[in-house]
């Protein structure tokens, strides 16, 4: 098990990278899939069985191939290098330094909670999941469909020109 | 897990391996036979008796093919693509349940690799996906037409996954599990969920027909407008790798059909025999191959019936029919369920 | 415009009726169809086991006949090839030397004779030419090559074999009635 984390986590790792660093935006897309396999993985080794096919279907399976989808449709063939000026390349440091202190923030928070609710081995199941969604999170889940289906509309009335 | 449980569960993945590419094999010679009588002709009858070694001289041939990759391809990908395709057709198979179960030396093994708990929705994942093979394929051909072929699978695969998994929900709703092998199990004697969803199996079933890239449904790969679709330029063993994808596909999907609606490897009034259990485990599996086998005439009957859909119609009948009467049956078994709950 | 056949149907656009729309009535019907022709009869033969039957004045691949003594009966008059629309029999003429009296009937004889088989069209011109019954058609089938030289067959696959159980068997193209406008010499091809 433990040779098994070490190996996804290492998977992961080196594709998020690669994601970073290829050049060739397909590339980038395939190496995310990876990536996200990789993390269904340790889903898995966390007993989580329904939340790592749920992630590999809406992830991997639809997200992932929209992505993919778009790239083919860009034509996005080559590697486009743009030149960036150098406002932009500070502001972009700036902002994901910013961000990874929020992340660093987030997981220094996480042995707190850790502490707090200890590891349920059969909450990534279908009822641990449907039990909490329903119950303790029942209004964020309804405001995140109602959402996506404003955000359905809009496309909606992008894509349409006379609706 | 102990060792004679792992060496059952190995030797019967390799069963189960080595059953589906021979049912495939054999689904290419079906369907040319199916095709031909269905046009008043014989179909293959020249390679051993009845042509039953077709399949073997089809593949050798496959094999002995020059192997072109084009000069502009993407040739990593080019050759992942197939891969994909094969590799995600031949994993759905672990969690089908293929049979009752059997004692062996006085222990009990089951028929099923993988009883997992989630066992619907892994085969989903599965489908879903296969199409980065077709996709993957299609775009590092660097061809055009191999291209839109691999565009129009996207967009016809995500469009369908949305109502299959409508059709699904509604029949969970009905059996209260992800599981396969308890769906089968539920469907004892006769109450099959065919009775109970026949709304669901309907849509289910179109969408299975869409998903497999069979026709009515084979936009992608359509000779007339595509040449060969997203595999316009794949020669060789690589080709036989897509098309063979298409088979398992095929295979696959009658199975599933077979698991969630037709009862599986139950069969009626087999308690009424009282037969050992190894042999009723014999006759639920031939049964459950009878089963399947009589789905996949089904998809060709229909394939060799109908005319290829317009791209149109296609996403027309994807989103504007089946989505919202997969809703609508969702709903109905929601009602009828919270009703009769409440008694 | 005038029907030619009474099936014909008008198209329209017209708005389809609900039961048309679901498609599902037409679906079936079409499967009933081809689960119908499933079943039916084959009307394919498998070629080399059986052998569909030929009509009894079939033109295929050309004999050369020989008389009762053996004797090849052409006399390379060049009939056949001035008959022959599609300008496909060549030959060259030779004369019989002494002792050939039991190859030859007559004192010309071809030497050469090729029928382009390409060329032939088998209308049968070249048997109705002929004086001196010695070009048929048979009802045998000229087999298929890979090259074009192959087909121009020479007098070694023309002429019939000396043995007279191997004669072919013309009797079907010979009839009384063939003989008797033979014949009359009032026919400009019979003169």
């Amino acid at each position: 098990m433990v040779f098994l984390f070490y190996m996804l986590s290492a998977i992961m790792i080196i594709c998020a990278l690669l994601v970073v660093f290829s050049k060739n935006p397909i590339n980038n897309v395939i190496y995310l899939i990876l990536c996200f396999l990789a993390m269904a993985g340790h889903y898995i080794l966390l007993n989580a069985q329904f939340l790592a096919v749920v992630h590999v279907i809406v992830y991997t399976g639809a997200i992932m191939v929209l992505f993919l989808f778009v790239i083919m449709l860009l034509n996005l063939n080559k590697a486009i290098i743009l030149r960036k000026s150098t406002v932009t390349r500070v502001s972009a440091v700036i902002t994901g330094g910013i961000f990874f202190l929020v992340l660093l923030a987030a997981t220094r928070q996480t042995f707190e909670i850790h502490a707090k609710y200890p590891f349920a081995s059969d909450f990534g199941l279908v009822s641990g999941i449907g039990k909490v969604l329903f119950n303790e999170f029942l209004l964020p889940f309804e405001m995140s469909s109602i959402l996506f289906i404003s955000a359905m509309v809009g496309a909606m009335m992008f894509g349409k020109k006379d609706v | 897990m102990d060792w004679t449980e792992l060496i059952f569960k190995t030797i019967f993945l390799i069963i189960i391996f080595v059953v589906t590419l021979v049912v495939a094999m054999y689904s290419t010679y079906g369907e040319r036979k199916v095709a031909a009588f269905m046009q008043d002709r014989r179909g293959p009858n020249r390679a051993g008796p009845f042509g039953l070694l077709q399949p073997l001289a089809d593949g050798l041939k496959m094999f002995m093919k020059e192997e072109i990759i084009p000069l502009t391809a993407n040739k990593n990908l080019f050759i992942i693509g197939p891969s994909i395709a094969m590799t995600t057709a031949l994993l759905t198979g672990v969690v089908i349940p293929w049979g009752g179960t059997i004692s062996i030396g006085g222990r009990i093994f089951s028929l099923q690799v993988a009883d997992l708990n989630i066992g619907i929705l892994y085969v989903f994942a599965m489908v879903s996906i296969g199409v980065y093979g077709i996709m993957i394929g299609g775009w590092a051909s660097n061809n055009k037409y191999a291209l839109l072929g691999a565009i129009r699978a996207a967009s016809q695969m995500i469009s369908y996954e949305l109502a299959m998994g409508m059709s699904i929900i509604a029949l969970v709703l009905t059996t209260g599990t992800l599981s396969l092998h308890e769906i089968v199990s539920q469907q004892h004697g006769m109450h099959w969920n065919i009775f109970y969803q026949p709304l669901g199996f309907f849509i289910f079933l179109i969408c299975a027909f869409a998903e497999t890239n069979r026709a009515p449904f084979d936009l992608p790969e359509c000779e007339t407008e595509l040449i060969g679709g997203y595999h316009t330029e794949y020669s060789s063993m690589k080709l036989g790798f897509y098309l063979f994808a298409e088979y398992i596909n095929m295979f696959i999907s009658s199975a599933v059909i077979a698991t969630l609606y037709f009862g599986g490897y139950n069969m009626p009034f087999i308690d009424q025999l009282g037969l050992s259990m190894n042999t009723v485990t014999f006759i639920g599996t031939f049964f459950f191959f009878l089963k399947i086998f009589s789905m996949i005439f089904l998809f060709m009957w229909i394939r060799w019936t109908l005319p290829r859909f317009r791209y149109d119609q296609l996403m027309n009948m994807g989103w504007k029919g089946l989505i919202p009467l997969a809703m609508f049956n969702i709903v109905a078994t929601g009602i009828y369920y919270f009703f009769t709950e409440l008694k | 415009m005038q029907n030619l056949t009474n099936r014909s149907k008008m198209v329209s656009d017209k708005k389809m009726t609900f039961m048309e729309w679901i498609y599902v009535p037409a679906i079936i019907k079409g499967m009933s169809i081809t689960i119908r022709h499933f079943f039916s009869k084959k009307t394919t033969i498998s070629y080399p086991e059986e052998k569909r039957e030929f009509s009894k004045v079939y033109r295929g691949q050309h004999v050369l006949k020989r008389d009762d003594q053996g004797r090849e009966r052409c006399t390379a008059c060049g009939l056949c090839a001035v008959a022959c629309p599609a300008e496909a029999i060549t030959m060259r003429a030779a004369e019989r030397k002494p002792g050939e009296e039991n190859l030859y009937r007559e004192e010309k004889y071809a030497a050469v004779y090729e029928i382009n088989m390409l060329r032939c069209i088998y209308c049968g011109d070249c048997e109705d030419a002929c004086p001196k019954e010695a070009i048929f058609l048979t009802d045998r089938i000229v087999a298929s090559q890979y090259e074009r030289q192959p087909f121009v067959y020479g007098k070694d696959i023309l002429v019939e074999p000396f043995d007279l159980n191997l004669r072919i068997d013309i009797s079907a193209r010979q009839t009384d009635a063939v003989a008797q406008f033979k014949s009359v010499k009032r026919y400009a091809h019979n003169k």
